[in-house]
C-alpha cells in the first residue's frame, strides 16, 4: 500500500503514517500478511467509505466533540479512520478513561501513540471512586458496579468538565445483543441514559443531529463493522495494536481487552495479524466470553449500558 | 448483502432467524445452551427469538422492541440479517432496520394470513426502495401443510404487491419452528418445488455500484487543515477525475478538479461511487456544505418547489402549512407542506382526496403531497437516482419523516414573498436550538433590596454561560417611576423573549400585582413567565431590615421556581442557588 505523495507537505506524519519511534516499530512488520501477498480486501471498501462519512457528518455538527480511546482494536482503527476523514489529521481531542487497572502494555502504547501522532489525548479518571476504594479489585464492589463507577462515571465526568456534546465511540452491532440495537448517531439523556425503548429512526445516512440542552450524541461510526472486518483492516492498513493481541511463547493471547482483573487471556497461537484472521474464522467462543463483567447476569451489560456505560 | 426481515408482529420473523442460524451452524458456542437455560428460567418453551432479542424488555414480552443487526455466512457468500419488529407501535424502528438493507424476507403467518403489518410493511419496503422481496408463508405445520392455504395468501399477497409494482422474487412454504425449508427441502411440502431460504437469498442480485450514473458528489465540509482547501464529500453515483469541469447546485458555479485526496491510500486520479474522499480545485469559487457537483450536462434539478410520496411516523399529523426541517443529501432547510394532494392508509392502499381524512397523514400512513421550501435545493427525480432524490422531515428533535421526490416543480417566486415571515422567520423551534435554551421572561420574587442586589449579578452568570439574557429596566422603555406602567413593560418583555432572550424583570413597584399582569400578558402571547420566589431565612431577612413582598399564592404557575437562600451567605452563592434550579427550566423547551 503506497503512500499518497504530496511534495509541499509541511508535516510529513500528516501525509504518511509513521508507525516507529525511537524504540522502534509499534508492532513489527512481520506481524501482518506480506504487502506484496495481501489477501482480498476490496470488500472493507464500503466499510471504510461508511465510516469517514459518518465522522464527518459527526465533525460538522458539533462544534466540541471528542473521540474516546479506549487502546484496543477497535479504536485504532477508530483512530486510523479519523486519519483518513480528516486527511491526516485527529481535529478532536482523544479521551481515554484511565480505570487505572489497565494492563501496563495498553499506556506504553496509548503513550507511543499519542507522542508520535500529536494526539490531543485527555485521560479521565473517577479519582473519587479510586481513594474511597470503591472497585471490585478492591473487594468493596462487584464487577459491573465497579465498571460503572470506573468507567461510565469516569466517562461522564470527562465530558462533563470539557463540556463534550457528543462522543465518537468504537462499538460493534456484532460485539454483544444490545449493541446490535444501536443507531449510529445515539442520543444519552441528561442523566447519561440510554432510551432504548424508544430509539429515534435513522435512515439514509440522515442521523440525530438535533438534540437537547444538556443531553449528547454517541457518534458510532465502527456499528456495521465485524471482529474479522476489524483485524483485516489492520492487515490492510497495517495499523499498529497493542502486542498483547499477539500470541506469546506461552501460547496466550488477549482476543479483548479491557482491565486486567476482569480481563482473560485465551489460549491460542495465533501470534500474527494473518493468523487471528484464520483463528477467527474457525472460533465459535464469543469475542467478549473474555470479559467477566458481561457475565455475571443475564441483562448486567444490558443495564450496564442503559444507564451510559459505553 | 444486507437482508432484512419485516412483516406482522408474531409472524415469527426472530424465530426464523434463529432457525437459520441453527440450520445454517452459525451459532456461537453455548448460544444454544444459553437460550435454553433463559427459557427454563422463565418456564417457557424454547423459543429461538431469544437469539435477536437481546433486550430484557423483549424477553419480558416476547416481542421485538427495535431492529437488529447480526452476521452470517452461506457457502455463497456473508449475509447480514437485519431483524425488525413487526409491533405497530414501533414502525420507526422497522423502518430503520429496512432503510439499510438490500433485500428483504417478508413473513406472513400461514394460520392468519395477510395482516395489516404484512401490508403496511410490503409498501414501506417499496418507498425504501428495497425492491427485491422473497415472501415467506411461515407457520405451515399449524395449516397442515396445506397448499390450498399457501395459494391463496400468495394469490392475495401477490395482487397487493402487484399494486405497489413490486414483483417478489418468489413464494417460499416454511415453518421455522420445524426447521421446513429453510436449509433443506422439507418432506411435508411435496408439493412446493421453489426455493428454500438460503437458496432464496444465495438467488438475489448482489447490489450495484453506480459508476456508470450521472456524477454527484455533494459536498460534506469544507476543511483547511493547511494551505489547501479541501471540499469532503462521498461520491453517490458517477465518476470523478481529475481535470473535470464540476457545476455545483444551487448556485451554478463552475470549476475543474484539481486534485483528489486522500490519505494513506493508493493514490489515483479517479474516484468512484461509494468513496469517501476530498478534490481541490483549480478556482476558489464559493461552494458549501449541501451543493452537489456534477458534470455541466447531467445536473441536478435546481428548485424550491417538490412532489413527493412520503412516510409520516410522528406523533403529531401533518397538515397543509406546518412547517419542518427538510434533509435532502447535505443539504438541510425550513420547508412547508404546501398541498396534501392524497392520503394513502398505508395498511390498505385506501387513498383519501377529499374530506377529512385528506387534510391531515397520521402516525405509519403515507401521502402525496407539495413542499415548498425556503432554500433552493439540488435535487434528482427517484428512479434513476436514489440517494439526491429522497429526503427526511425533522420536527423538533427527530427525524420524522421520509421521502421520494417523484417531481421537481417550477421553482416558485421567492419564498420570502410569498408566506412572508409567517414561515420563513425562524421559528421558537429554531431559536432554540441555535441558543441552547427557550426565549423567556423571568423575575425574581423576594425582598425587593435582595432582588436589587442579585438581579445584575444573575444577568451576568447567564450571559457567562453563553445565554442570550437582558435585564428589562423600566428606563429602558422611557418612563419615569412615577408614571410606570406594567402592561408596557410586559409588552416589551414578551417580545424580547419572541426573540430567543431571557428577559430579567427588573420592577419598580414591590407589589405582588404588578407579576399577576406580566403573567397575564406573558400567557396570553404563550410566553414562558417564570418567576423565581426566594425564601429567605428570618436572619436575612433582619439583616435587610425590610419585609419579603407579600407571596400571593395566585401567583405560581406551573414553571415557578421556590429557591430557598437560607443556607447561601454571599451574594454569588445566592446567584448560584437560583441559577442552578433556573437553567432546567430555560432548556425545556
Amino acid at each position: 500500500m503506497a503512500s499518497t505523495e504530496v511534495t509541499d507537505a509541511p508535516n510529513p506524519n500528516l501525509y504518511t503514517a509513521i508507525r516507529e519511534d525511537e524504540h522502534g516499530p509499534l508492532t513489527p512488520v512481520n506481524r501482518y500478511s506480506p504487502r506484496d501477498s495481501m489477501p482480498d480486501y476490496s470488500h472493507l471498501d464500503a466499510l471504510e467509505a461508511q465510516s469517514i462519512y459518518i465522522m464527518r457528518e459527526a465533525f460538522n455538527k458539533f462544534k466540541n466533540m471528542a473521540m474516546l480511546w479506549s487502546i484496543g482494536k477497535d479504536s485504532s482503527v477508530l483512530l486510523w479512520l479519523a486519519r483518513k476523514a480528516f486527511l491526516g489529521h485527529v481535529p478532536f481531542p482523544c479521551v481515554h478513561v484511565d480505570t487505572s487497572y489497565k494492563m501496563p502494555e495498553m499506556i506504553d502504547f496509548r503513550d507511543r501513540i499519542a507522542e508520535l501522532w500529536d494526539l490531543d489525548l485527555r485521560v479521565g479518571q473517577n479519582k473519587e471512586a479510586l481513594a474511597a476504594g470503591k472497585t471490585f479489585p478492591n473487594g468493596d464492589l462487584g464487577r459491573v458496579e465497579c465498571c460503572s463507577l470506573l468507567k461510565k462515571d469516569g466517562l461522564q465526568q470527562v465530558m462533563e468538565r470539557y463540556n463534550f456534546e457528543a462522543v465518537v465511540l468504537g462499538i460493534r452491532r456484532d460485539e454483544e445483543g444490545t449493541r446490535a440495537k444501536e443507531r449510529v448517531f445515539s442520543p444519552r439523556n441528561k442523566n447519561f441514559e440510554w432510551d432504548y425503548r424508544d430509539q429515534p429512526p435513522e435512515l439514509w445516512d440522515q442521523f440525530k443531529t438535533d438534540f437537547e440542552p444538556g443531553t449528547h450524541l454517541r457518534i458510532h461510526p465502527l456499528l456495521h463493522w465485524t471482529e474479522a472486518n476489524i483485524w483485516e483492516y489492520i492487515d490492510r492498513e497495517q495499523i499498529p495494536v497493542v502486542p498483547i493481541y499477539f500470541a506469546n511463547e506461552d501460547n496466550k493471547r488477549y482476543r479483548s481487552l479491557g482491565c486486567a482483573p476482569c480481563t482473560l487471556p485465551i489460549t491460542s497461537e495465533a501470534s500474527s495479524v494473518p493468523k487471528i484472521i484464520t483463528e477467527l474464522a474457525t472460533t465459535r467462543v464469543a469475542e467478549r466470553s473474555t470479559r467477566a463483567q458481561d457475565q455475571e447476569a443475564e441483562d448486567a451489560f444490558e443495564r450496564l449500558r442503559a444507564s451510559g456505560y459505553m | 448483502m444486507k437482508i432484512v426481515i419485516v412483516g406482522h408482529v408474531d409472524h415469527g420473523k426472530s424465530t426464523l432467524v434463529g432457525r437459520l442460524f441453527y440450520e445454517t451452524d452459525s451459532l456461537p458456542e453455548g448460544k444454544f445452551d444459553q437460550i435454553k437455560a433463559t427459557c427454563e428460567r422463565r418456564g417457557v418453551p424454547f423459543e429461538w427469538a431469544f437469539l435477536m432479542d437481546a433486550l430484557q424488555a423483549e424477553r419480558d414480552q416476547n416481542i421485538t422492541i427495535d431492529t437488529a443487526q447480526i452476521w452470517f455466512k452461506t457457502e455463497k457468500r456473508p449475509y447480514v440479517i437485519i431483524d425488525a419488529p413487526g409491533h405497530r407501535e414501533f414502525i420507526k424502528n422497522m423502518v430503520t432496520g429496512a432503510a439499510n438493507a438490500d433485500a428483504a424476507l417478508l413473513l406472513i403467518a400461514a394460520n392468519e394470513g395477510v395482516q395489516e403489518q404484512s401490508r403496511r410493511h410490503g409498501y414501506l419496503l417499496s418507498l425504501l426502495g428495497v425492491q427485491k422481496v422473497a415472501v415467506v408463508v411461515n407457520k405451515m405445520d399449524m395449516v397442515d401443510y396445506s397448499q390450498d392455504v399457501f395459494d391463496k395468501i400468495e394469490a392475495e399477497y401477490r395482487e397487493f404487491l402487484g399494486q405497489l409494482g413490486v414483483e417478489p422474487t418468489t413464494f417460499i412454504p416454511i415453518s421455522a419452528r420445524e426447521g421446513d425449508n429453510i436449509a433443506t427441502r422439507s418432506d411435508e411440502t411435496g408439493w412446493y418445488d421453489g426455493p428454500t431460504i438460503i437458496q432464496a437469498l444465495d438467488g438475489f442480485e448482489e447490489p450495484r455500484h453506480s459508476n456508470a450514473q450521472a456524477l454527484r458528489f455533494p459536498i460534506q465540509d469544507i476543511y483547511r487543515f493547511d494551505h489547501r482547501r479541501v471540499l469532503a464529500g462521498r461520491v453517490e453515483t458517477g465518476t470523478i477525475k481529475v481535470g473535470d469541469e464540476l457545476l455545483f447546485t444551487p448556485g451554478q458555479r463552475k470549476a475543474r478538479v484539481k486534485s483528489i485526496e486522500r490519505w494513506s491510500s493508493p493514490p489515483s486520479d479517479e474516484a468512484h461511487a461509494g468513496e469517501s474522499i476530498g478534490i481541490t480545485l483549480d478556482e476558489q469559487i464559493f461552494a458549501e456544505r449541501g451543493h452537489i457537483a456534477a458534470l455541466a450536462d447531467a445536473a441536478p434539478l435546481q428548485t424550491n418547489r417538490l412532489k413527493a410520496n412520503l412516510f409520516w411516523l410522528g406523533d403529531n399529523p401533518i397538515e397543509e402549512g406546518k412547517t419542518y426541517k427538510l434533509k435532502l443529501a447535505s443539504q438541510e432547510t425550513q420547508c412547508r407542506i404546501e398541498k396534501i394532494e392524497r392520503v394513502i392508509d398505508a395498511s390498505t392502499l385506501d387513498t383519501h382526496t377529499d374530506g377529512a381524512a385528506s387534510k391531515k397523514v397520521d402516525k405509519n400512513n403515507a401521502a402525496e403531497l407539495i413542499i415548498r421550501t425556503l432554500q433552493p435545493l439540488a435535487l434528482d427525480v427517484y428512479g434513476e437516482f436514489v440517494s439526491t432524490a429522497r429526503f427526511v422531515l425533522v420536527d423538533e428533535w427527530d427525524v420524522r419523516g421520509g421521502g421520494i421526490v417523484t417531481e421537481g416543480l417550477a421553482a416558485s417566486e421567492d419564498a420570502y414573498e410569498l408566506g412572508g415571515a409567517a414561515w420563513a422567520a425562524p421559528n421558537p423551534v429554531e431559536r432554540f436550538k441555535r441558543n441552547r435554551h427557550r426565549g423567556c421572561i423571568v423575575a425574581l420574587h423576594g425582598a425587593p433590596e435582595i432582588e436589587r442586589k442579585l438581579l445584575p449579578r444573575l444577568e451576568r452568570a447567564l450571559f457567562n454561560r453563553g445565554m442570550q439574557t437582558f435585564t428589562l429596566e423600566p428606563r429602558h422603555i422611557d418612563l419615569k417611576q412615577a408614571e410606570y406602567d406594567p402592561q408596557t413593560q410586559a409588552l416589551v418583555a414578551r417580545n424580547l423573549a419572541a426573540a430567543g432572550v431571557v428577559c430579567l424583570l427588573d420592577t419598580p413597584i414591590a407589589e405582588g400585582s404588578s407579576l399577576r399582569t406580566f403573567r397575564m400578558i406573558a400567557d396570553d402571547a404563550r410566553t414562558a413567565f417564570i418567576v423565581a420566589h426566594l425564601s429567605a431565612s428570618d436572619r436575612i431577612l433582619e439583616r435587610t431590615g425590610k419585609r419579603a413582598r407579600q407571596e400571593d399564592e395566585e401567583m405560581f404557575g406551573d414553571a415557578d421556581l421556590q429557591v430557598d437562600l437560607s443556607g447561601s451567605r454571599s451574594e454569588e452563592e445566592q446567584v448560584a442557588a437560583i441559577v442552578e434550579q433556573l437553567i432546567p427550566l430555560l432548556q425545556r423547551f
